[in-house]
């Protein structure tokens, strides 16, 4: 492959079509157009000049706009289908997601869930067509901004006929000669913010080049917000640990190896009340019902110190306090903690009185902690009880043995040993709610329930998120390419002596309407005239002709 | 103070109600074709009565703020009327740069019909819930209502352009699918119209139903029901009986409220239709007559250049900002993101196309008004319908 030689002299490299320098027409095909293709410069791109090797289809492939086009439709097109219905992490956990979904909403659930859509943007399909967004937006940047930039530093001030009078914004003044105008034109330029080049006494006037960048930055905004979106796949960047902790109760915080401890004091639920908060809502109030004012977690965040053994408990240094709402997470080291649920009034214990079932009488109270019950109960005078069993969940299994349904004291049940003076080796007796039994025969005491007491439960949301400064990195550094991009234009003018006439040409990469108003009043009061937008000739004609 | 804002509210809807008519004042008086625009005496009391309006919206905006402690954008009357309001910002910022009449007789009807719209939902000044008590809330809403607010001007340069090119001698798809969008916007009003009249005759009729978990509920409707709901039951004696019941799994109030406001835009496109003897596109051709097409594509474009940016900054960057705070998390795939994902992502399509593949004029009129539709889909059905965590959004 070789370079071309333009006969201004500049070797361009293979595949060029307009000259680097001059803008001179290479290409054959390009000369028989009214107008130049100006989007990059006529440069030479990779993918339109190879196309031999399998790297070079796969480079032409993905460094196609249309390719990036299609894949931005379809990637948009299944997202849609993603919220026909709820996705997979907001059903609530009632049942199985196979099931919820046909349950929920019939056939079409069904299909829903057998297609993968319940899942679908975790779905490999849905990071391949991600993934394949991201790789077209690295190669089709590389494939423009090198030549592009090449061509823009190459460009010469002096071009060719054939670069000039193919330009959409052109016009020819005849009898003039630029040289008594030049200062002032000089001037104008200037005063609009021009860079202005003079060569053989023809101008080129350009101005926010950096805005043809724009594009090219925000891609590389959004590479580094994807690369920050999978870093979140290596170990030990991303936590997402739900942590219930109940009042009263100390609980070390999930992933930090022990480091980190909270308290839950107290669990606060507000609801706005009419007549307490301000009047304005009222009417809302009553139309809503109730409506959530505040949820609240007031803790204490301690850390472990010393060397910490598993199984011992460690030594805590309270850090702080905090009432950990929603919208104001406790953070420390890198790890935030979330109020994201509660639950109100869950069982926290249960009070019996050791009873003699003839006479009434009672022999003292025990209290039992469900969360973490004692198994010896000694009340005094040679009575005592035992916990031997405990189900915090109960219920009969298949085998008709009692069991647990989870750790959770929903619906606690007890197997008791009554050890009395009078009975020494104990009786035995399963104490459930509302319900006793004696499975050997008939007991002389019980255990007579007296009462429970109940406390919240806070959940908590922990999380720990090491890629956000890609994630705010790649943000910031796309919102600078758009505006780059798109609040500024590339304007170039070319004012030009062409056998004793003034040609004048110009180019923007968009906003024609801005340069053309720009053109005018630079050109005002010069003797040149004002150029035409051979575009719009074009479409006026046409219009003409239907009309 | 909530009278007096409400008053204002009020005022700037007839206010650009009058705009709207002078823009249309200011386009029949013009003759020949005019490359630079030169606004005429009704063209200026049109801008006068606009940016009026516009401060009288503002005035509103920030008595409410005043009123209720917070920004007025945390329910759908709230962040409707400020869409409607960010739309005559923007179409006033792209008038400043072009400063052609005729955009306005296409955008500000556009806008009083998003704040007739918003009026149609629950007025009261609701109290924030715990997960909306946060500056974030001003900042991600109003720049996303901002936004999207300059993307919609887009549409309205787009509708023009494609009601000047479009051939009307002759049906065609081009006439079918730019009669849809008139159908559309007509719809709007007749759900305007619908609405307001049940509300002024205060209908109520109540049932007793059974939802898809086999719970009792009750329900409340303001429109006579046309289809009632699952095993519906109706309590109100003398109202009217429902003609269809549907299942538990779909929202019949709902479905009521979409199927008369279907009927009123027929009845109103139907009227149109018999008074104008043509294709309402086709009779606002001669409003477009003598405008300059490819300045109308430039509009488009660049609403869209502005516009795009200042979306991406409110209805992601910052809405992110805000997930990862109240939420946990900067994305969680809720309908609201995903669809604001997708609004981004057609944007993003719309100018490849454009820069790369030369879809000027009627294709990029043709986009931007996709563009709006994808907008509104998520303003409205996303809402009330797919729901999700912006749910709070919906009443």
């Amino acid at each position: 492959m070789k370079d071309v030689k333009c006969e201004c002299g500049h070797v361009n490299p293979h595949g060029t079509v307009l000259c680097e320098a001059c803008g001179k027409v290479l290409d054959e095909q390009e000369k028989d157009k009214n107008l130049l293709d100006m989007r990059y410069e006529g440069s030479a791109r990779r993918s339109i000049t190879y196309n031999k090797t399998i790297i070079d289809k796969i480079w032409n492939f993905f460094s196609s706009v249309k390719v990036g086009v299609w894949l931005i439709i379809v990637t948009l097109i299944a997202s849609a289908i993603g919220t026909i219905l709820p996705q997979e992490m907001y059903i609530p956990p009632v049942m199985p997601a196979e099931q919820y979904y046909q349950d929920q909403y019939g056939w079409f659930g069904k299909l829903y869930y057998q297609l993968g859509f319940h899942n679908l943007f975790s779905s490999w399909w849905y990071l391949v067509l991600i993934a394949s967004i991201g790789v077209s937006l690295v190669i089709c940047s590389l494939d423009r901004v090198i030549p592009l930039y090449k061509a823009l530093k190459a460009q010469r001030v002096t071009r060719h006929e054939g670069f000039l009078k193919r330009q959409r914004v052109f016009g020819i003044t005849k009898n003039a000669q630029t040289a008594a105008t030049l200062p002032l034109l000089k001037q104008k330029l200037e005063a609009k913010r021009y860079h202005v080049r003079e060569e053989n006494g023809d101008l080129l006037a350009e101005k926010n080049r950096f805005s043809r960048w724009g594009p090219y930055i925000n891609h590389i905004g959004l590479i580094i917000f994807l690369i920050g979106a999978m870093l979140r796949f290596i170990p030990g960047m991303y936590v997402d640990k739900v942590l219930w902790v109940r009042e009263g109760e100390t609980k070390v915080v999930p992933e930090t190896n022990g480091k980190y401890y909270i308290t839950n004091n107290k669990f606060i639920l507000q609801i706005y009340d009419k007549n307490k908060d301000d009047q304005v809502f009222g009417e809302a109030i009553e139309r809503a019902g109730n409506i959530p004012k505040n949820y609240q977690s007031n803790v204490t965040l301690y850390k472990a110190e010393g060397n910490t053994v598993a199984g011992e408990k460690p030594k805590l240094k309270k850090l702080k306090d905090f009432g950990i709402r929603v919208n104001e997470p406790l953070t420390f080291e890198g790890f935030s903690l979330y109020q994201v649920d509660y639950k109100l009034n869950e069982l926290n214990k249960m009070s019996f009185a050791l009873t003699d079932k003839a006479t009434g009488k009672s022999f003292g109270d025990l209290t039992v902690n469900l969360n973490n019950p004692d198994t010896k109960y000694n009340l005094g005078k040679g009575y005592s009880v035992e916990l031997l069993s405990y189900f915090p969940d109960f219920e009969f299994g298949k085998d008709g043995e009692p069991t647990t349904k989870s750790r959770i004291p929903n619906n606690p049940a007890f197997v008791f040993k009554m050890r009395t003076p009078d009975k020494p080796k104990g009786e035995t007796s399963f104490v459930a709610i509302k319900q006793t039994i004696e499975p050997f025969g008939n007991n002389k005491y019980k255990l007579k329930f007296r009462g429970i007491a109940t406390n919240n439960v806070s959940g908590l949301t922990v999380r720990k998120d090491n890629t956000l400064w890609a994630i705010i990195l790649g943000g910031i550094i796309f919102m600078i390419g758009v505006i780059q991009g798109m609040y500024w234009n590339h304007r170039r003018i070319w004012i030009q002596n062409k056998s004793g006439e003034v040609w004048v040409a110009a180019h923007t990469n968009k906003n024609w309407y801005g340069i053309k108003r720009e053109i005018e009043a630079v050109l005002a009061d010069t003797g040149l005239q004002m150029p035409y937008d051979q575009l719009q000739r074009q479409q006026n004609e046409i219009e003409k002709e239907e009309a | 103070m909530v009278s007096l804002s409400s008053n204002l509210l009020l005022i700037a809807f007839i206010l650009y109600l009058c705009a709207t008519l002078f823009f249309g004042g200011a386009i029949n008086s013009k003759k020949g074709q005019v490359e630079k625009t030169n606004i005429n005496k009704w063209g200026g009391i049109a801008v006068i009565l606009t940016v009026a309006g516009f401060i009288s919206q503002l005035g509103f905006f920030i008595l409410r703020w005043i009123a209720s402690g917070h920004a007025p954008v945390s329910n759908m009357f709230e962040f409707t009327t400020f869409f409607g309001m960010a739309l005559v910002g923007a179409f006033l910022i792209i008038f400043a740069i072009y400063r052609t009449a005729l955009l306005g007789l296409f955008t500000m009807p556009v806008a009083v019909l998003v704040i007739a719209y918003a009026s149609m939902f629950p007025r009261d000044i609701t109290p924030l819930i715990p997960a909306l008590k946060s500056y974030w809330l001003y900042i991600h809403v109003t720049t996303a209502a901002i936004g999207e607010g300059i993307l919609a001007v887009s549409f309205a340069a787009g509708l023009i352009y494609l009601v000047k090119m479009i051939d009307q001698n002759r049906a065609s798809k081009r006439t079918f699918w730019l009669e849809v969008v008139m159908f559309g916007l007509i719809t709007t009003l007749g759900f305007v119209f619908v609405s307001s009249a049940f509300s002024l005759a205060d209908y109520h009729e109540k049932f007793n139903w059974v939802d898809k978990n086999n719970n009792p509920a009750e329900v409340e409707y303001t429109m006579p029901a046309l289809t009632g709901p699952h095993k519906g039951e109706l309590l109100t004696k003398g109202a009217f009986e429902p003609i269809l019941e549907v299942p538990a799994l779909i929202n019949a109030k709902k479905l009521n409220t979409v199927i008369w406001s279907f009927g009123g835009g027929v009845v109103l496109y139907g009227l149109l239709r018999l008074i104008l003897r043509k294709r309402v596109a086709a009779s606002l051709k001669p409003f477009v007559k003598n405008i300059n097409t490819d300045l109308v594509d430039e509009i488009s474009y660049r609403s869209v250049l502005i516009g795009f940016p200042v979306f991406t900054l409110g209805a992601l960057i910052f809405a992110m900002i805000w997930a990862q705070v109240a939420w946990t998390r900067f994305w969680g795939w809720d309908p609201k993101e995903v669809w604001a994902l997708i609004t981004w992502l057609f944007y993003a399509a719309f100018l490849h196309l454009r820069l790369s593949k030369g879809w000027h004029g009627e294709k990029s009129a043709w986009l931007a008004v996709i563009g709006f539709v994808i907008i509104m889909f998520n303003l409205v059905a996303v809402n009330l319908v797919i729901a999700g965590l912006h749910s709070y959004a919906g009443s």
